[in-house]
Parts: structure tokens; sequence; C-alpha cells
């Protein structure tokens, strides 16, 4: 691997970093919140993995002015428009989730609400079966 | 004319019709806006599968735009069939949805309930419908924004709904985000997102690094969605805290699209000519498919919640599926798509009569069912009929599936699949006939008022009861259908 | 009426049947009148269909394809005949016996009983008229889950733990097993068709023949095959009227029919006799039988008794059908119809005796045969069919089977044969033995006061005769007749099932 291959790569590289970094907030936090922020950063690395695939070194905006120019694929930007809306949607759903969790059980923590979880499934249990 | 825009009608018909729902004052009036649309797709739906059957293919160029540049709708015996389904269960749940919702759901978000609905069926839809891989995503993050919020209405009924919801929307996004990166990278391949322009322009690139990590993405993502062992976490709680309507719903209908999507990429898009499909197969999908079989039916059978252990068998029932797929041949692949919808239609009826349950007693425990084969007799019929599809009775809609996912074991050779096929679904017979005992064997709690379930949501469950034995002793129609699409996902001349 | 109009109405009129009894369930008057008209017409149809057979027609129905090239369809044919005939004729004799014993015993449910009772039957006369393997086998299916609520009749916990052991043996087998060897035998051949000579020859290769057998004969949970015979004596919780026409006939027979139709025509007599495929089963089932037979001789609950006889004795068919000769398969057909006859004659006397007495062990009923002496008649003629001394219909059954067995060269297979008589008499003798001569008359038969109990006349002898009710008493007589009528009739049993072992 030469250093071309990092530097001339350098921002997919990132895309790597920032997917791999979303990815392990999400799994790793147990605050409702912090996941939201993790698949905020997961999602944005694809973003930049779609920009960074329709940029034509040198090229631009695909307006037509008459004279032949290099310009960009304009697809890949397009899409990732339509991405973003369904990440801000995202976004907003988990954050008002956390907000209605926190309004039912006093806390956003995610092993703090398993344990309750997992007390009131027991207790239905066991009071089913006394009966 | 009409008939010539029926693809996009059939989208853009629900699609319009949500947020209209949105400015309906009283939950009725958003209820009959759904129900006509909804019903509406359902005609357009046969339509299409009519047409199909009739005149192969149907190619929908979206503003006119030529395909491999435009967005392209393209309806086949495939989707067309799986649109069937979709909209027919989406029709089904709506007459039974009205008193279960509003006994389930806040009075202020019942229409809007209505207007999540429309959207997740126009989701649903528009997931199976297109033949655009990135519009596959958005319609995918579509169905699923609106499944998230359906799920955590259970909220009222329960809290562990909101939990639910969350961890569902967690793993969701990533299925998602896996599968959108999937497409970006055989988008960086090929430069197109046509499924048929991918599928034409995939042959000979074997050995492409890039295209290979796309279908890593675009496999474990799909499989994310519908909740391929050991990837289904998320699903027994969605399914066991949404109102009872909603799980009706989204067993029937969210993995059935998911799965569809799979079918798509694996067979049209990559091809059985892609040797990397050949090791998947047989080396992820079989051994995870028989996971599922087992693992899950075993938790379903130690399950205190009726929901939940539904929902346990659907992950088990999605097992068959995959094991369909993962066969890789016309009788293993007709096994899938007749599972489909059979799965629906027995995995609906179970569930409508479990929401019965429900509304009448509150929540549908091992516990709560003592009894009820005398209170609710008619409910706990369905129930009886529903459970005996599920484990595959003759006559039945279960006993179809499994004879062609057995065939087609037997038919590969791999005849100790065949076996354990049947072995699990005795494990299915054991944890549906706990149900049974407790409600037919045992007495009902002192106090307990006897009342049977309204006929707004019987009909729809003995309606999908007489469907269950119906397709189980005419199954000439759902073979055939089932047959064309796995000849054409395998490119095989009929 | 066309042969296949007669043929759908086997089916059509226990089902209508069914449905009127339901409808009737508050007078139990009328209820039991439609159970037994729908007998008497039911087993009318069946002989129509037998005089069209001798007739020299076949007749045949296809009622509905199903999937493309599976058909539910029905066919006579000589075998199935036989079947239709013992199941619908001994229909008629344990409802009149039924009446008397859900009465005499106040059982609870009883229309729910009838109803079952009618769908078992239907399901039976499915599985003996099925013209290929799928349909016989949803009929089967049918009559599994059909006598599940007989089964567990009593509702008391024991009863439930015996309807999972029942329910669970028999879907686990059939569905585990049977359903693997019938998609299997489909993926082979094409063909599901019940076919003269079989349809497996030259699809299959030999070496894995005995494998897809034993998928089949395990899979027939019905057949009692151990290890799979538990879900029998765990039946006998039942009521005795669904012990005797069901866990004796209908049930089991229809298991080892369906053994019987396998043999005969899936695999065919020459296929198996020519690769050998079947030898193992010849040895399976004789341990079965000597093995039953030796845990019958411990039991001293009659019914579990008798179900152990009947466990071993449905092995005699297997043992036919195992032999694959024409001798062995006319032996184990005969064998259906006699043991039939022979084993409800002695579960409708077990089912008397406890009707009258409470009785259910047999170390209590020393000295019950002086105090019902056609019962215990009955019983003996029934213990010597089982037996098969002439001149009962049981020993021409066992007299084939000993000729197929010298046919075969497999002459072990004749002391198996003995011993097991020699066993059959250890076990069933002394329950006629006892009661007839054991005990003192001081004992009481029926709670009654022995007022003068040693000095008996003969009067008061003939006073102390208690019988169960008449209901209850005239069908084994009726049965025990049929016991000898069979020994004399054979010949006619013998010409009806020539043809399928004849190539």
């Amino acid at each position: 691997m030469s250093l071309d291959d990092v530097l001339g790569l350098f921002n997919y590289w990132m895309v790597i970093v920032l997917m791999m970094t979303g990815l392990y907030i999400v799994v790793s936090r147990g605050n409702l919140v912090k996941k939201i922020v993790g698949l905020n950063i997961f999602q944005t690395s694809v973003f930049l993995l779609y920009i960074s695939m329709g940029k034509v070194s040198g090229g631009t905006a695909p307006i037509l002015t008459g004279k032949p120019e290099v310009y960009s694929n304009p697809l890949p930007h397009v899409l990732i428009l339509t991405a973003i809306v369904v990440g801000v949607a995202t976004t907003a759903l988990g954050l008002a989730l956390v907000v209605r969790i926190k309004n039912a059980y006093g806390s956003i923590e995610e092993d703090e609400i398993q344990t309750m979880d997992l007390v009131a499934e027991s207790e239905a249990e066991t009071t089913g079966h006394r009966r | 004319m009409i008939a010539y825009h029926l693809p996009i009608l059939q989208i853009v018909v629900p699609l319009i019709a949500a947020p209209l729902s949105a400015f309906c004052r009283r939950a009725g009036m958003a209820w009959y806006l759904a129900l006509i649309i909804c019903a509406a797709s359902f005609a357009i739906s046969v339509a299409l599968l009519v047409r199909v059957l009739d005149e192969g293919h149907i190619s929908y160029l979206l503003g006119n735009w030529a395909a491999p540049w435009g967005i392209e709708y393209r309806i086949d015996a495939v989707n067309a069939f799986v649109l069937l389904i979709i909209s027919g269960m989406g029709t089904m749940v709506l007459p039974y949805a009205r008193v279960s919702i509003a006994d389930e759901i806040e009075p202020h978000n019942q229409a809007l309930f209505y207007t999540c609905y429309l959207l997740c069926f126009a989701g649903l839809l528009g997931m199976v419908i297109t033949g655009d891989a990135f519009n596959a995503f958005v319609f995918m993050e579509i169905s699923s924004l609106a499944t998230y919020v359906l799920v955590a209405l259970g909220a009222k009924r329960d809290r562990r709904a909101l939990s639910a919801a969350f961890t569902y929307l967690v793993m969701g996004t990533i299925g998602a985000t896996f599968f959108v990166i999937g497409i970006g990278l055989v988008y960086m391949v090929t430069g197109t997102l046509n499924m048929a322009d991918l599928a034409a322009r995939l042959q000979g690139l074997e050995q492409n690094r890039t295209a290979l990590v796309a279908f890593a993405f675009i496999v474990t993502g799909i499989g994310l969605k519908l909740a391929l062992f050991p990837m289904h976490l998320w699903l027994p709680n969605a399914y066991a805290f949404a109102p009872s309507a909603v799980t009706v719903f989204i067993a029937a209908t969210a993995t059935k699209a998911a799965v569809y999507l799979m079918l798509r990429f694996l067979f049209t898009v990559f091809g059985t000519d892609y040797n990397v499909l050949g090791l998947t197969l047989t080396y992820m999908f079989t051994p995870l498919a028989l996971a599922a079989m087992f693992a899950a039916s075993t938790v379903a059978i130690f399950q205190f919640e009726i929901k939940r252990m539904l929902a346990y068998s659907s992950v088990a029932q999605l097992g068959y599926t995959v094991l369909g797929i993962s066969f890789a041949s016309v009788t293993g692949l007709t096994a899938t798509m007749i599972h489909l919808f059979n799965h629906a239609l027995m995995k609906g009826a179970l569930f409508m009569a479990v929401g019965a349950i429900v509304l009448r007693h509150g929540a549908a425990t091992i516990d709560s069912v003592r009894g009820l084969g005398r209170t609710m007799p008619w409910t706990m019929a369905a129930f009886v009929a529903g459970g005996l599809s599920l484990i595959g009775v003759p006559l039945t809609v279960g006993f179809i599936s499994k004879w062609y996912l057995v065939a087609a074991s037997l038919e590969s050779g791999r005849w100790p699949i065949a076996v354990l096929i049947v072995l699990s679904s005795l494990i299915g017979v054991i944890y549906i006939w706990r149900v049974i005992e407790a409600a037919y064997l045992e007495k009902p709690p002192e106090g307990r008022t006897a009342r049977e379930a309204p006929l707004s949501m019987l009909i729809p469950t003995w309606g999908l009861v007489g469907a269950n034995i119906y397709f189980g002793i005419d199954a000439e129609l759902t073979s055939r259908v089932a047959g064309a699409a796995a000849r054409l996902l395998l490119w095989v001349a009929p | 009426m066309s042969d296949a109009g007669l043929l759908t109405l086997s089916l059509l009129i226990p089902l209508a049947g069914a449905l009127l009894i339901g409808l009737t369930g508050r007078h139990p008057n009328l209820r039991e009148s439609v159970t037994l008209a729908t007998a008497v017409l039911l087993f009318a149809t069946v002989v129509a269909l037998l005089m069209r057979l001798n007739a020299g027609a076949l007749p045949a129905v296809v009622l509905h394809e199903v999937m493309p090239g599976l058909s539910l369809a029905l066919a006579v044919e000589p075998l199935g005949m036989m079947f239709g005939l013992i199941a619908s004729g001994l229909w008629i004799v344990n409802s009149i016996y039924s009446i008397g014993y859900m009465r005499g015993n106040k059982e609870q449910h009883q229309t729910r009983f009838y109803i079952c009772f009618a769908i078992a039957i239907l399901a039976a006369v499915g599985v003996a008229f099925a013209a290929n393997m799928f349909t016989l086998f949803i009929f089967y299916e049918v009559l599994t889950v059909s006598t599940y609520p007989l089964v567990i009749h009593k509702e008391t916990p024991e009863a439930k733990a015996s309807g999972r052991t029942y329910l669970g043996l028999l879907l686990g087998t059939s569905i585990g097993l049977q359903m693997v060897a019938i998609i299997w035998t489909w993926v082979a051949t094409g063909t599901l068709d019940f076919t003269k000579g079989g349809i497996l020859d030259g699809k299959i290769a030999a070496g894995v023949a005995p494998f897809l057998l034993a998928l089949y004969m395990f899979g027939i949970g019905k057949a009692a095959l151990m290890p799979f015979h538990r879900w029998l004596p765990a039946a006998m919780v039942a009521p005795t009227p669904v012990s005797a026409l069901l866990h004796a006939v209908a049930v089991v027979k229809a298991g080892v029919f369906t053994v019987m139709k396998v043999a005969v025509y899936i695999f065919g007599v020459d296929f198996l006799a020519r690769t050998g495929a079947a030898t193992w089963l010849m040895w399976v089932a004789a341990f079965t039988l000597l093995t039953a037979s030796l845990v019958a001789l411990g039991k001293d609950n009659l019914k579990a008794r008798l179900a152990y006889s009947t466990v071993s004795q449905l092995s005699y068919v297997t043992l036919g059908a195992a032999l694959a000769t024409s001798m062995g398969v006319i032996g184990g057909s005969m064998q259906i119809a006699m043991h039939a006859m022979g084993k409800i004659t002695l579960f409708f006397c077990a089912g008397a005796i406890y009707t009258a007495t409470h009785k259910t062990e047999i170390s209590d009923m020393d000295g019950l045969g002086r105090a019902m002496p056609f019962t215990y008649g009955a019983f003996l003629i029934g213990a010597l069919s089982i037996i098969g001394l002439p001149p009962m219909g049981g020993s021409w059954s066992k007299w084939y089977l000993i000729l197929a067995a010298a046919d075969t060269g497999h002459l072990i297979m004749i002391g198996v044969l003995m011993v097991s008589s020699l066993l059959n008499v250890a076990y069933l003798l002394p329950v006629v033995g006892r009661g007839f001569f054991a005990g003192s008359d001081a004992a009481p038969a029926h709670g009654a006061v022995p007022a003068a109990g040693a000095q008996v006349t003969t009067g008061s002898r003939l006073r102390r005769i208690k019988e169960a009710p008449l209901f209850c008493v005239i069908p084994p007589c009726l049965t025990a007749a049929g016991c000898v009528v069979l020994f004399f009739y054979a010949d006619r049993l013998y010409r009806l099932l020539e043809p399928i072992a004849k190539p």
C-alpha cells in the first residue's frame, strides 16, 4: 500500500473511520441519545461515500452553459439529498421516542430500562401462575 | 388510460391519502378513508397480477424517462404476487382494526394512526413494485419509519412498546444503511441503479472486489430487515407490544417485503451465475435458517405472552422461507414464494385471534386464555385452526408450504434437512398445544365475564381462517403463481 | 346411483351424521337414533359398494385436485373394501353398546362424544377407500385429531397426560416420518396412486429401499410398532366404547391397513421380496409381537392388558406384510378382520364388567364370571379367536401366516408365532378362569350383600346373576358369534382378498 493509497483515497478512509465510529457508538453506549448520535454519524459516513463517488476532480456543477466542461456526476448527490431527509426523519423520530421513554420510564439508560422490563415481565408471570 | 397507469396508482393513491387522513378530525373518517384506499389498492394489485399472468412483465416509466436513467416500475409474477399479499392483508386488517385500535390507542392519536398505517402500506408496496434499487431504499425507509411509530403506539397498553420501537428503530436504520451502502457500491461499479440493468452489467464481475463487498452489505442489510436469525432480536418485542392490529399487519407484510427484496437482489440482480451466491446460500443461509427453525421455536415454547410466542414462531417461519431460498431450485423458491403467502394467512389469523383476546382481557398470556374455549368459542376455534395450519396439518396452507419445502430438500438430495424441517414443525405442536390445552381443558378463573369478541373482529379473523383452509385444499392457483415466480427468479423458461 | 356417487356418499353420510348429532344434542334419544341410523345407512352404502365390486366394477372418484398432480381421490379395492366393511359394520354394534355404556356410567359431554365418533368413522372410511397415499395421509391425520377429544373425554389430569402422549406420538410420527416418506416417494416417482405391483420398482435404488420403508413403517404410528406403541396403552383412559371400536378396530386397523397398502401398492410385494428391503421389518415385528405379549402378562388392569395384546396382534399384520409373499399378505389382511372381531368382543366385555361392577383390575374380578355368564362367555370366545383356536376366525389368519413363513423359509417365524399363541393363552385365559372358578361364591358381585353366602342354592345363584345393562351385553354376544361365523365363511374373505395378492 503506497502513500497514494492513503492520501489519494483520504475521503474513503474517513468514510470507513466514521462508519465504524458510528456503529461502535450505537453498540457500546447505553444512553439512548448517544445511540442516536452514533446512528447519525454512521449515516453521515454513507452520505460522504456517495458524494465522494460522484465527484470528478476538476468538475463543476452540471449546468448547461454551452461550453463543453467537465462536471461531476449529479446523481449520487441527488440521491443523498433524499437520504439526508430520511436521516433527519429517523433522528427526529428517534429523539421523540427517547422523550416518550423518559416520560414512561424516568430513565434513558438502556440497562435500567431493561431491568425494569424484566421485573415487569417476571411479575406478570408469577401473579399469573399464582392465580 | 387508467389501466396503463395502474402501477403508479398502486403507490400514489395510498401515499396521497396518508396526509389527507391526518386532516380527518374523527378517527372514524380516517378509518373510512383508509379502508377505501386499501380496498382500491387491493383491486389494483389484483388487476396487475391478472395482467402479469396474461402478458408477462409490465414496465412503467416514471415521468416517461427512459429505463436505465429514469425510475422504472417493473412488475412480473414475483412482485405482483407479493403486492397482492401486502395489499390483501392491509385491507383485511382494517375492518378488524377499528374496534381494536379504538381500545388500544389514545383517542387523539387514532386518526394519526391511520396516517401512519397508510404510509407504511404505501412504503411496503413501493418497496416491492419498484425496479430501481435506490427507490427501493427510499420506500423501505418510508415504511420502516411508519412502522416504528405504529409499534410505539402500543404504549398506552404497555410502555414496553416504546423501548421495543426504539430498538427496532436502531436495528432497522442500521439494516437500511447497510443496504444503501451496498447500493452505493454497486453503483460505483456499474453506474446504474435499475435492477434489470444492474443484472446485465454485473455479468462477468464475479471477481470484482467492490461488487463482492456490495453483495455482502446488501445481503446483511436486508437480512436485518427480514429478521434473519440471529439478526432477529428486534422482532419479538416489536410484535409483542405493538397494538394488535399493527402486529397482524406487520407480521403478515413487513418481513414479506424484505424477503422479496432479498430474492430480487440475490437472483435477479446478482444472479445464479454469481459464484458467491452459491457459497452464501449453502454456508450461510442453510445453517442460519435451520438455526432459526430450531432456536426460535424452542424459545417460543417458554414464552408466557402469546403474542411474543407467536413472534418467535414468526422468526422460525422466516427460517423456512430462507431455507427455501437456500436451495436455489425451482421447487425451493416455489416453497419460499408460497410460504410468503401462506404464512401471511396463518400468522394473520393467529394474531387476529390473539388481538381479540387482548381486547376482552387486556392481555393474552397462557394464564389469561384459561377456559376461553368456553367463553370465547369462536375466537379460540380460529386460533386452533390457525395453529393447525402453522403446524402443517393437511388441508391447511401450512401443509402445502411444508410439502414444497420437504420436496425441495429431497430433490436436492439433502434429506437430513427434510427430517429437520418436519422435526422443527413438531416443536410447533408443543407451543400451540400449550395454548389449546389452557383454553379448552382448564376452567376459567372465577369472576371472569364471558364475552365473545365483536363481529367486526371475528369476521376478518374467520375470513383468514377460511382462506387458510381454502388455499390448503385448492392450492392450484397459489402454486401456479409461486411456481411462475420461482422460474422467473431463476431465469428458467416456463 | 353411480359408482362415484355411492363412493362419495360413504363419506357424506357420516359427515351429515356428525352435523345432525350436533343439532339434536339436546335430545339424547333423538341423538342416539341419528347415530344408529347413520351407522346403518353407512353400512348399507358400503355393502352396496361391495356388491358393485363383486360384480366386477371398480368404483373410483376424484374429489378435488389440491396441487397439480395431487388429488383427493377415492377408489375401491378389495383390501380397502374389507376394512370399510369392518369399520362401518362394527360401528352399528358399537353404537348400541355406546348407548348402554355412556348412559350406564353417566358420562359427561355425550354429544361431543358422538360427534367425534362419527368424524372418526368418516376418517376410517376415507382411509379405507383412499385412492392414493396423499388422500390416505389426510384421512389418517383427521382420524388422529378427531379421536383426541375422545381420549381426553374424562378431562382428568391423567386423561390429559395420556392425550398428550397420544397426540404427540401419532402426530409426531406421521408428520415427522411418514410425511417425509410420502414426499420422498412423490419426488422419486411423481405419483402417489396406489397401483397394483407398486410404484417404486425401478424408481429408487434397492439400497435405500429399506430406509424409505423404515420411514413409512415407523411413520405409521397407528400400527404401534415398537418403540412407537406407547400411545395405545395411553389411549385406554378413554371410555370403553372408544377403546373398543377405535383402539381395537378403526384407529389401529387404519394403521396396519396403511402398512399393508404401502407394502402392496407402493412398494409392491415383488419389489420387497426381490430386494429384501423388509427383512429387518420382519424382525422388528417379531420383537414387538413377543415383547408386547410379555408386557401384557404383567398387566393387572384389564384394559391395559388388552391394549398390549393389541400391540402384539397388530404386529401379526406387519409381519404378514414383511414376509412379502402372497400368503403373507392374505394372512396379514385376514388378521385385520379376525382380530377386529375378537378384540372388540374383549373390550365390550371389559366395558360391561366395568359398567356392572366398576372394576378394572383383573385381580378384583374373581368369581365375576358366575355373576355375568353371558359377558364371560363372550369373552372366552373372543379370547379363543385371538389365540387362534378353531372354530374361531382367528385361526385362519394364523394359519396363513404360518404357511407364509414356511413358504419363505423363515422357520424361526413359525416358532415366534407359536410362542406368541402360547403367551396369548397365558394372558387371556386366566381372566376367564378366575371369573368362573376362582374366589368363593361369597364374593359379592356388585356390592350386593351376601345374605346367605355359605349355602348357595341353584335358585339364589341364578338370582345373583347381575349382568350389565342389556345394551352392553348384546353387542359382545353378537361379535362373539361373529368370531365363529368368520371361521366358517373365511373362504369368502379369502376370495375377496385373493386379487390383491395375485400379480
